[in-house]
Parts: C-alpha cells; sequence; structure tokens
C-alpha cells in the first residue's frame, strides 16, 4: 500500500509576519489583518506568490504584518503601485490596501482610474471615517459634523460615497464588511480575490481612539438582505439608498479584466532596421 | 583624449510657411534626400503655440560630418508663405550672404529679413505648382531646396517616393513638382558650394526621443508607464508600439504620480521600468522618486527639459531642470543624474542609465532636452554596446534573508516577488537590514551610508565624460551646448588656440577626482551653459573644488546656443 502524504496546508499563521503592529489597542485593523490571513488560508496560494501593497496611514502598516511580499510607499499612491506591479507580473496575486485618506483623498484620482482600467487585483480599504496617525482630522468619508480641531464644528462637507463611486467608475466587484466580524470579511477578501477585475472591498474599521462614537458599528451593521447582482443600475441604487451599514457582497459583474499582451514577435534588428536609410 | 577634426562645412535651410503648407514634409524629405545623397545632418522643427495650423518652420543643416547641432547662420531661408514668419526670425539668422526664396505672389519679404541684405530669389512656388494637377507649392519647394543643396534628383526622387509610399497620382505629382522646382532653381543661374558626399554605406536617420527610447529597449526596459507631456510624448509613443514587439507592457497613467509609482511597482516585480516626463511631470514624480532611492528600487525617469518654470514655454529648449534634477528630492538622497551630450548619445546615455539603475538599485534620472529630443539626425548606426552587470537579485531560499543586509559594496541582494524565502516588506519609512521600518539612529545611519556606498564605489567608466584637447584652458560644460561648444573649439583651435573641452555626461553623483584628472594643468575654464541663473555652475562651484580659475557664459533659452556666440566668449574669456 503507497502511503501518499499531502502537503500541509497552509494555515492562517502562516501568512502572519512577528511584527508587532504600530495600532491602538482595539483597533479595528488588527480584525482586518485576521480576515485578510484567514482569506488566504483559504485560496491556499503560497505567500511569496501575493504582494500586500499600500501607501501611509495606520492601516497601510499591513504589509509587513504579512508573511507575504510587502510594498510600503508614499501617501495616496498605492493602486498605481499594484497597477505596474500587477502587470509587470500577471502571475502574482495583488492585494491593495489602505485607509480612507489615502485611497479617497489624495489618492482619489488612482481610484477613479483603478476602477476604470480595472486590472484584477483586490483593493481593500479599511474605513474609519477619519485620519488616525495624524491624530484625528476629517477624512473624505467623515460625517459633516464631526468636531475636531482642524474642521470645529465640522467640515459641512457631503461625505464621499466609495461604493458608487467604485461602482460609476467601473469596478467589477464591489463589497462591504465589518472588521467585527473577521470571518465574513475573510470570505468577502476570497470573493474578491477570486473575481476576474478590480475587486472592491471596504470595511468598516473603527478608530476607537478618535472615533470612540465608532464602537455602536457592532450594534448598527447588518447582512445585505438580498443576493449581489451584476446589473450596475440595480447595485446602485441598491447602494444610494441603504443605510451605509449593509454588509456583504452588493455588485459582481462581468467585465473582462484589462491585461495588456506581452509576447515577444520581434527582434531588436527588425525594430532597428526602421531607422536605416 | 581624441583630437577633434577641421572645422564644420556645412549649408543650413530653414523652410517657414503657415499651418498646412507642408514646410515640415519638405524638411523631411530634403533630410531623407541628404542621407540617400552620402551627407549627414539635423533638422529641429520650430512651431507657433497653436496646436494645428499655427505657422511652421523646419530648420536644416546638412555636411559632409556628422553634425548635431545649428550653424551661427542660414544659407537659405525659404518661405512657402511669409504667415507669422517674422515670429521665427531670431531662430532664423541670415545674412548678406543668405539667399530668401520665396514666392512673388505672397506679398513683400518682411523687414526682419529683408533687413539683412540677403539676396531675394523669387520662385512663384504656387503658379508652379497649380500648372500640375495635384501639384502643391511644398513639393516645388523640395526640389528648389534640394537645387541649391546640390543633390541629385535621383536622391530626391527616392526620398519622396520613400514617404509617399502608397505612389498613385499623389506620387507622380509630387514628383512632377519637385522636378519643376530644380528647373527653376536651374533658370536662376544661381547656386551654392557643394557638399562633397563623405559616405558610401547608408546610415540613420533618428531622433532624440527615439534615441532615448532605443537606448531603453537595448538596456532591457521592460515595463513603461506613460503620460504624455511636451516635447517628451514621443518616447512613450515610440515605446508603445516597440516594447510589446520585446515583449515588453506600456500602460497610460492617470497623471505623473501614477506613471512614476506604476514604474516602481513593476520594478519592484522585477521588470526594468521607465518613465518619462518633462519639467511640471518631474516635479509631480519627486516624492516617489525619494521613495525609489529609500526602498532600493531600480527606476529610470527621462525628463525632456524644456523652458521653465512652471508651464514655461513648453515646445522650446532650456537647461533649467538641472537644479531639480540634482538637488529635488528631500531628505538625503543619492541618486543618478545622466546627460546626453548629443542627439544620438540620447541612446547611450539612457541604455547607461538602465544598465546603472538596475545594477545600483536607485533611480536614474536622464536630462535631454527638447532641442535633442525633437531634433532628427542623419548619422552612423550606433554601436552595440554591452554592460557587464545587470540587478543582483536574490536565489531561491537564501539563507536568513537581509533585504538590506550591509554588505562593503552597499549592494544587497533583491528578492523578486515569487522567490521563496525572500518575503519582505519594501519600505520607504527607514528600515533595518531586514527591512523591518526603524527609527533609532543607527539604522538610519547605517542605511544612509550603505545607499551612499553603492553609488560612491560603482565603477562608472570613461562614459563619465567626454573629454577632448589638450590645451591649457578649457571649456567645461554638458547637454546640448556640448555640440556648438565643439564647434566653437575646432574653429578656436583652426586658428591656432587649443582649449580643451570637457562635456559631463554623469551629473550625480559628482566625479570630483575624475574631473581634477581631466582638468590637470588648465589654468582657467570657462563653463557654458543654457539657463538664466548659471545652475551649472553653481553646481560645479559647489560640487568640484576647482583651483583653477572660472569664468561663465550662461543664457536662457529657448533660442540655441550658436557655434559664433560661444567662439567670441572663449577668445574673450580663455585667450586673454
Amino acid at each position: 500500500m503507497n502511503l501518499v502524504i499531502a502537503p500541509t496546508p497552509l494555515s492562517a499563521n502562516d501568512y502572519k509576519s512577528d511584527y508587532k503592529p504600530v495600532w491602538c489597542p482595539g483597533c479595528g485593523d488588527y480584525s482586518v489583518l485576521l480576515a485578510f490571513t484567514k482569506a488566504m488560508a483559504q485560496l491556499q496560494r503560497p505567500p511569496e506568490e501575493i504582494a500586500v501593497v499600500s501607501g501611509i496611514g495606520c492601516s497601510s502598516r499591513i504589509p509587513a504584518y504579512t508573511n507575504c511580499y510587502g510594498f510600503h510607499g508614499v501617501h495616496g499612491r498605492a493602486l498605481p503601485v499594484g497597477t505596474g506591479l500587477k502587470v509587470a507580473r500577471p502571475e502574482l496575486t495583488v492585494i491593495v490596501a489602505g485607509g480612507d485618506g489615502d485611497g479617497f483623498s489624495i489618492g482619489g484620482n488612482h481610484f477613479l482610474h483603478a476602477c476604470r482600467r480595472n486590472i484584477d487585483l483586490t483593493y481593500i480599504v479599511m474605513d474609519n471615517r477619519v485620519y488616525g496617525m495624524t491624530k484625528g482630522q476629517p477624512s473624505p468619508t467623515t460625517e459633516p459634523d464631526w468636531d475636531s480641531a482642524l474642521a470645529p464644528g465640522g467640515t459641512g462637507l457631503r461625505p464621499f460615497h466609495p461604493l458608487v463611486i467604485a461602482l460609476a467608475s467601473g469596478a467589477n466587484f464591489v463589497a462591504r464588511g465589518f472588521s467585527g466580524d473577521p470571518n465574513g470579511c475573510a470570505d468577502l477578501i476570497v470573493q474578491a480575490v477570486k473575481h476576474p477585475g478590480f475587486s472592491f472591498v471596504e470595511i468598516l474599521s473603527p478608530c476607537v481612539t478618535f472615533r470612540p462614537d465608532q464602537r455602536e458599528w457592532g450594534k448598527m451593521v447588518h447582512s445585505a438582505s438580498v443576493n449581489p447582482t451584476d446589473d450596475p443600475a440595480r447595485a446602485a441604487r441598491r447602494i444610494m439608498t441603504d443605510d451605509g451599514f449593509n454588509i456583504g457582497v452588493l455588485y459582481a459583474g462581468c467585465r473582462a479584466p484589462y491585461q495588456p499582451q506581452k509576447a515577444a514577435s520581434a527582434s531588436m534588428a527588425a525594430i532597428e532596421a526602421e531607422f536605416a536609410i | 583624449m581624441t583630437q577633434a577634426g577641421p572645422a564644420i562645412q556645412s549649408l543650413s535651410f530653414a523652410v517657414v510657411g503657415s499651418g498646412g503648407a507642408g514646410v515640415m514634409t519638405s524638411g523631411h524629405m530634403l533630410l531623407d534626400a541628404a542621407a540617400r545623397a552620402g551627407l549627414y545632418g539635423v533638422m529641429s522643427r520650430s512651431s507657433g503655440p497653436q496646436i494645428r495650423g499655427g505657422e511652421a518652420a523646419a530648420l536644416l543643416r546638412l555636411s559632409p560630418a556628422a553634425v548635431e547641432s545649428h550653424g551661427d547662420r542660414f544659407d537659405v531661408l525659404l518661405a512657402v508663405d511669409w504667415q507669422n514668419a517674422h515670429r521665427f526670425a531670431a531662430e532664423i539668422p541670415i545674412d548678406a550672404h543668405s539667399l530668401v526664396i520665396c514666392d512673388p505672389g505672397e506679398g513683400a519679404v518682411p523687414e526682419v529679413f529683408a533687413g539683412s541684405g540677403a539676396r531675394i530669389v523669387a520662385i512663384p512656388l504656387k503658379a508652379i505648382a497649380k500648372k500640375i494637377p495635384g501639384g502643391r507649392p511644398n513639393m516645388v519647394a523640395l526640389g528648389a531646396l534640394g537645387a541649391f543643396a546640390g543633390l541629385e534628383a535621383d536622391a530626391l526622387t527616392r526620398a519622396v517616393e520613400s514617404t509617399l509610399q502608397k505612389g498613385g497620382d499623389a506620387l507622380k505629382a509630387s514628383l512632377t513638382a519637385m522636378h519643376a522646382g530644380l528647373a527653376a532653381v536651374a533658370e536662376t543661374g544661381l547656386s551654392l558650394p557643394r557638399l562633397a558626399p563623405a559616405r558610401e554605406n547608408g546610415c540613420w536617420a533618428i531622433s532624440g526621443n527615439e534615441a532615448a527610447g532605443l537606448g531603453a529597449l537595448r538596456g532591457g526596459i521592460r515595463f513603461v508607464a506613460a503620460y504624455p507631456i511636451t516635447p517628451a510624448t514621443e518616447i512613450l509613443e515610440w515605446l508603445s508600439s516597440a516594447l510589446p514587439r520585446v515583449g515588453g507592457t506600456l500602460v497610460q497613467a492617470e497623471d505623473e504620480l501614477a506613471s512614476i509609482n506604476m514604474a516602481i511597482g513593476a520594478s519592484f516585480g522585477g521588470v526594468p521600468s521607465l518613465t518619462a516626463t518633462s519639467g511640471p511631470g518631474l516635479a509631480l514624480m519627486t516624492e516617489a522618486i525619494g521613495l525609489a532611492v529609500a526602498a532600493e528600487i531600480p527606476l529610470v525617469v527621462v525628463d525632456v527639459m524644456r523652458s521653465g518654470p512652471s508651464t514655461g514655454i513648453p515646445t522650446k529648449s532650456e537647461q533649467s531642470d538641472l537644479n531639480i534634477a540634482v538637488y529635488g528630492l528631500h531628505g538625503d538622497a543619492p541618486h543618478i543624474v545622466i546627460a546626453p551630450n548629443s542627439v544620438a548619445d540620447c541612446l547611450l546615455a539612457t541604455q547607461w542609465a538602465v544598465h546603472l539603475a538596475e545594477t545600483l538599485q536607485v533611480p536614474a534620472l536622464v536630462l535631454p532636452d527638447q532641442s535633442m529630443g525633437q531634433s532628427r539626425v542623419l548619422l552612423d548606426r550606433p554601436a552595440d554596446i554591452e554592460f557587464p552587470t545587470r540587478r543582483f537579485v536574490a536565489d531561491t531560499d537564501p539563507q536568513n534573508y537581509r533585504r538590506y543586509a550591509l554588505t562593503p559594496s552597499g549592494i544587497s541582494p533583491m528578492a523578486v516577488p515569487g522567490t521563496r524565502g525572500g518575503v519582505y516588506t519594501a519600505d520607504g519609512l527607514e528600515h533595518n537590514e531586514r527591512g523591518t521600518p526603524s527609527s533609532q539612529a543607527a539604522d538610519h545611519l547605517a542605511q544612509l551610508d550603505k545607499r551612499g556606498r553603492k553609488l560612491d564605489q560603482a565603477d562608472y567608466s570613461r562614459h563619465w565624460a567626454e573629454i577632448e584637447g589638450e590645451g591649457d584652458v578649457a571649456v567645461v560644460t554638458w547637454g546640448s551646448c556640448t555640440a556648438p561648444v565643439r564647434e566653437a573649439i575646432h574653429r578656436a583651435r583652426s586658428e591656432g588656440f587649443d582649449v580643451r573641452l570637457v562635456s559631463i555626461r554623469l551629473l550625480a553623483p559628482a566625479q570630483s577626482a575624475r574631473l581634477a584628472e581631466a582638468l590637470s594643468g588648465v589654468k582657467r575654464i570657462l563653463v557654458i551653459e543654457q539657463t538664466h541663473s548659471g545652475q551649472f555652475y553653481r553646481y560645479l562651484r559647489s560640487a568640484y573644488d576647482l583651483p583653477c580659475e572660472m569664468r561663465v557664459f550662461h543664457r536662457s533659452g529657448p533660442l540655441p546656443m550658436r557655434p559664433g556666440e560661444i567662439h567670441s566668449k572663449i577668445v574673450k574669456e580663455l585667450a586673454a
């Protein structure tokens, strides 16, 4: 009788590094890190074939806390770095991660064009509606009446609605999660990675230090009551009219991802021939 | 050191006309015909600010020897019409020995040109063209220009055929019009000194921007991120079609912030990467270039300089991005800055930049300017150059892998994603040898030293500068000033006054010992550059300990440096 020894499956712990996060106790991002490692274990992708790319901010510190290749770049430019990496190395699994300030304020233009370009990567935004690393300033998703030293009495500005923008700009997969439910978030991340094209997962991830009011989010979130749609108009109506705490996959489209072909067909001599007279 | 040859024998032609008159087509065909006739040459273009339909000028200089820049004057100014032609007066110096060829039906010669005392030659371009079904005045002009350039009808015919490959009635009409232009000049009985063809074999016609693209490809660039900007766009457009043919990819980005970061992402992935831009784009990219320094990501950025600051004069040249290229990064951020010294050198300079960026795991900036990028030259096929080293990549399952290990050379093996056992996080945060963020003084110092050491210990070979001549006075210059300086020095030498030429290709890191050696025995130097504030002069004063007496000639763009004005400075500042 032949004994076949199956390779030991990778566990969530195999995707976690031993660096201690800089995050505050109680930060939602710990649970997002846990959800990420659980999701990767479900996918069973070798850690070295995954790259986690980020910009600047509390949540953008996540790459070094994983056991995958990581890139922690400058503020707001995580999506372009991830785009270049994925186009150059399409066989890698590329996860771009960060916060609401990094993604929707300084990086807002890249968010629009990454949705539009629809490259096969997953973008996870840990949304806490505040700049935490700089100690409590309003972000694009902050409520208009939230009081802070930089905007006493509130900004008075209408919050940015990332899910609607993503849908309108052409993202191929749109989901919302809550960090208090790491297993649910892990499931969303698995679906996002498996779905072709640009997948956007917004995870409500409380900042207990500067937004202690967000401790109430656990009571406010609820599962999406209907199945995901592939009709962008239906998805848009649903996202625009829900209460902002609707958790689940909200849109799963069928646009073909963008991936330039790169089969070599000519020698340098053939290319240089065009200059000869 | 190489000795320079005799002064340049050449003929210069300017062709002006309003938009749609086809002066650029005439200019390109004349250059093409000169190539077929065994001559060398350069063609630049100048145009008004309009996107389409503005006045345009094609500026050509033909010579039996390789020629890179324009002379002091034009032998022939041909106007298809005079609409707004006065705007080019400063760019087209003519004198009593010049010929102005114009259509009497287009009105009087503008005073800015007529006042030169040049001989006016009336050729009714429109009337001649009108007699030929489908004939166009610019093809009559081509024949007239070809006649004064001493080109045979055969070379002109082949040039027209290679441009109008579809053939048919358009080709037939163009050839007939071109011959009519030749005949019209024959009737005048006028001619110019004949340029003796020096070349039997074919040659290349290539612009500086194409040469930079080719240098990138030869160097191994396989990913390009592109955001259009004048005058760099042609690099990106050329690579857009060439790159996929060698298995590379180009992505058009949403802005320069994206393009530089895309290139960084692709290079992190192990693929040699480049982007090209001009001053305003470079300003947006500087933060990410600093990231590439800190995270040690190989990267090439070509900045085709234009007149600044701000939007400046987008279509015209200047060398005023030197400061931002050398000093523009925040923090102590050693990086490479390379300047091509000619249109043709855009190829070598870019290829060398790729080699240094990849070998040293550092960003390399390449600084051509508009006058190089958008000029087309005829030259012998540039030699293939193989550089001996490339990126030092970590093997699979490295022992105790430390991405930023403190090696004697400062270069540490870079694990490419996909490599088992090499997992690390590239970071703009200061870090320790493993890449773990660290704010400790010892780690900061060790990594600063490492990043500096890489560049200090690198072998920059003979490419760091071009050095010619033996005199005890020298001109120190860079970039597109080199060609007119070289010509001015030839002139001085033919007058019995030997001047050394040092044209620096490697602007950063500064090569103090090498420059000192290149200037050994030199008593006085004249620094020549095209900036308003003397950026290169100040750079030399700050980066080099130069014991000799220094003089400087600097002026702003966009008018090209002329050999004559440089010659008079050499005589004034160095011969005294």
